[in-house]
């Protein structure tokens, strides 16, 4: 949380590709973190975004096809961060019940589990030629 | 980014494992050799101390779920330290809580164990 930081100059885009894999998952989280610190969020929802954006990335890594490359697009407003997560085979991310993990599920819907838990909005797209995308949002609150 | 992993022999059969460091998709696959080292050895009561763990992803929670299971099997148990706010907030919103023995401090951990 910056409050010299004038809303319009809060504003602003920020994309990083990342090779998809695992030794490459810190320097998203990292990115993401950098530019969430620029929002009105506390240390702890800064920590939230983190995981999310590391357990997107994982997915990708994991049950990506011919998945090269995961792009990270982080939108910043006043109000909120949106980030989209991109790569180019079909994802995994199956929904999950909500109301828990059981014991016996795997770590990948864990993984989505998590993201739905801590950010706001979370949309997931899949497209045979293009890929997988994850747009998840946080708000800023107050 | 690293984990550093330790393990020490306690009173009776048990084993402590400290974790130092971040737990995600690169660093997992050591605490998970770590602790499949016990288990292939015949060790079955473990107390994984997080107590140094900045952060832990689906990952990292997923070894330690495979831990849990692979020593309950044998009767045993895997009882955690974790003081990190944050750490058992994902354990809690996870319901892991209601899974693993979650405590404050080791001695706890280890009086706790089956």
């Amino acid at each position: 949380m910056n409050p010299a930081v004038a809303p319009e100059e809060t504003q602003g885009r920020v994309e990083v590709a990342i090779p998809a894999r695992a030794e490459w998952v810190a320097v998203a989280r990292l990115t993401v973190a950098a530019v969430a610190s620029r929002l009105r969020f506390s240390i702890e929802e800064i920590e939230d975004i983190k995981l999310a954006i590391a357990e997107a990335c994982t997915n990708a890594i994991q049950h990506g096809v011919a998945t090269d490359t995961i792009s990270i697009a982080c939108e910043v407003t006043a109000a909120d961060l949106r980030i989209t997560v991109r790569d180019h085979g079909i994802g995994r991310l199956a929904p999950v019940d909500e109301t828990g993990f059981k014991e016996d599920g795997r770590s990948e819907e864990l993984g989505i589990f998590l993201i739905r838990a801590l950010m706001d909005s979370v949309e997931y797209r899949v497209d045979s030629r293009e890929g997988t995308e994850l747009v998840m949002v946080k708000r800023v609150v107050g | 980014m690293d984990i550093k992993v330790n393990v020490r022999d306690s009173e009776g059969d048990a084993y402590i494992v400290d974790l130092t460091g971040e737990i995600d998709v690169y660093t997992s696959p050591k605490v998970k050799d770590a602790i499949t080292e016990l288990i292939d050895q015949e060790h079955y009561n473990l107390v994984i101390n997080l107590e140094k763990v900045r952060y832990i992803d689906s990952t990292g929670l997923g070894v330690l779920i495979g831990g849990l299971k692979r020593v309950r099997e044998h009767g045993g148990s895997v009882n955690l330290v974790c003081t990190n706010p944050q750490i058992k907030k994902i354990f809690d919103i996870t319901g892991l809580v209601k899974i693993f023995g979650i405590f404050d401090d080791e001695q706890s951990a280890m009086k706790a164990l089956v």
